[in-house]
């Protein structure tokens, strides 16, 4: 019971963690370097594809399916994916969904 | 002209400065920013989203910013000069203070930054992005009367054009020396790229030269990607002579344009490109943040210098490995440091840092390669990601290597426009 206990108090506190991880600030910096090549608040001017107001479930999906290397189109996006965790790719998805197009 | 509470205290007295906190309502926090490059620019306008009300000032000599990314392109005939120049018009429309002069010194301890038209500025938070300056010397018989005649090009701007200016003079059937120099320098792929973007020059218009890289390293950035690309475009245009092989400069002759050998072999140019040894601009050494390397040891978490505090530094200045010198990651810096700041002037606690890469590489129209990276803070230092990044796969067909050149044009305008764009 005391380890259960202990467990549930360990997850709360991780969750915590985790919450207080990803306040918007946490995120915007997230973030940033999506600028760099999605343009400013993910408006690109070029060739890069725009990331502004996608919905949020249809680019996290997309860029999950980038972390896994399963999307036979994509160049530099799975190596960068990698680098972020499941987590962090859904909050910069609603991110992104929240800037208009 | 509104003044700062660090503007006030300097006005008083150095002696003041022992008084407690004076509140923020009293003045606008003042941050300094000298530099107005990938890291500097970044930062000017990303504190200025953080925090409208902060008073933000920018330091730029160069009315218009010519790019280090994308110069060698200008090199290779296939960007005009104008689209790799830059101009402060968004900046100042988005509430940054941009004042076009030198910063000429530093004082740490009173919080002042001291510019070239003799204005002293107060600041509450500096941020340096100073680029790199040269070691001057450090290359025997190369200074920079010599690079008027041996074009570095490694700073954006009027050796850039010398350069374009040298190739287009040169005889078909002449020979491309570039020199590649011993310890950290800016853009690790750049040697490689401009040799790529030269060579497309010469093949469309003088397919009988030659070109020769002279390097003090015994592999590069890309190496494999680079190797398979000028095989496929150039074919022979381009040899790469690594340190082992006798690659190591120790003398460069500017006049008759030579570079001889550690091992006393003399190359003669028609046209010689010599990379010098590099280090922090100047300004770093003024301010004191720079250490016995060079360069600017910083706290991860806040890109701000372990030696003075209050000054936070970005860039190619800084010693930031595994990120490269590289203007993507200048610019990521730039929004970390920023978001600290901020966050820090309003007493909040800043955000966790995090950090990303992705460096093109023209190797041909239509030809592009990449290299990226995803990077975290730890214990005041920069730690990759294990897992991500990478360079690209060496088996993609003409389709990805379309793509990735797309991409590197397509990045250049995000982050132009990220930087430099209308408010």
């Amino acid at each position: 019971m005391i380890h259960l206990l202990s467990i549930l108090l360990l997850a709360a506190g991780l969750g915590a963690a985790r919450a207080q991880e990803l306040d918007p600030a946490a995120v915007q910096v997230l973030a940033g370097p999506c600028a760099n090549c999605h343009g400013p608040e993910g408006r690109s001017p070029g060739a890069i594809p725009p990331i502004a107001g996608l919905p949020a479930d249809a680019a996290a999906k997309r860029m999950l399916a980038f972390r896994e290397d399963a999307d036979p189109s994509a160049t530099v996006m799975p190596r960068l994916m990698m680098g972020y965790d499941e987590d962090e790719i859904r909050a910069l998805a609603r991110w992104f969904a929240g800037i208009p197009k | 002209m509104k003044t700062t509470r660090r503007e006030m205290l300097l006005a008083m007295g150095a002696g003041v400065l022992a008084l407690p906190y004076v509140a923020r309502a009293q003045a606008a926090a003042h941050v300094v920013v000298v530099g107005g490059g990938f890291g500097g620019a970044t930062a000017a306008r990303y504190l200025r989203r953080a925090d409208p009300g902060l008073r933000i000032t920018l330091i730029e000599p160069q009315q218009r910013f010519a790019t280090c990314p994308f110069s060698n392109l200008y090199l290779g005939g296939l960007r005009d000069w104008g689209s790799i120049t830059h101009g402060y018009d968004g900046l100042r429309a988005a509430g940054i203070e941009v004042i076009h002069a030198r910063a000429e010194d530093v004082d740490g301890a009173v919080r002042s930054v001291t510019l070239s038209d003799g204005t002293r500025l107060g600041w509450d938070r500096l941020v340096l992005s100073p680029g790199i300056d040269f070691r001057w010397g450090a290359l025997a018989g190369y200074d920079e009367a010599a690079a008027e005649l041996a074009p570095h090009a490694w700073k954006a701007g009027p050796q850039t054009q010398l350069l374009r200016a040298q190739l287009e003079a040169m005889e078909d059937g002449g020979s491309f020396v570039m020199v590649v120099p011993e310890g950290a320098f800016r853009c690790p792929p750049g040697p490689y790229e401009r040799a790529s973007m030269v060579a497309h020059y010469f093949k469309t218009h003088k397919p009988r030269s030659k070109i020769l890289i002279l390097d003090s390293q015994d592999k590069f950035s890309k190496q494999p990607l680079f190797q398979q690309g000028w095989q496929a475009h150039y074919g022979e245009m381009i040899e790469w002579i690594g340190q082992s092989d006798d690659g190591l400069v120790a003398e460069v002759d500017a006049g008759t344009r030579e570079a001889v050998t550690v091992f006393g072999t003399r190359h003669k140019a028609d046209v010689l490109n010599v990379i010098p040894p590099q280090k922090a601009g100047v300004i770093a050494e003024r301010a004191g943040v720079a250490d016995q390397t060079g360069w600017v040891p910083v706290v991860a978490e806040r890109f701000e210098s372990t030696l003075v505090p209050g000054i936070h530094v970005l860039g190619d200045a800084t010693i930031a490995a595994p990120m490269p010198k590289s203007g993507f990651c200048a610019n990521a810096q730039a929004k970390v440091a920023a978001a600290a700041i901020a966050a820090d002037l309003a007493g909040r606690e800043p955000p966790p840092a995090s950090f990303a890469n992705t460096c093109y590489s023209l190797i041909a129209p239509g030809w592009g390669i990449s290299v990226a990276g995803v990077y975290r803070a730890r214990d005041g230092k920069v730690v990759e990601v294990e897992g991500a990044g990478g360079v690209s796969p060496l088996d993609a067909g003409p389709e990805f290597r379309r793509a990735e050149a797309d991409y590197g044009a397509g990045w250049y305008a995000s982050i132009c426009a990220d930087i430099w764009g209308a408010a």
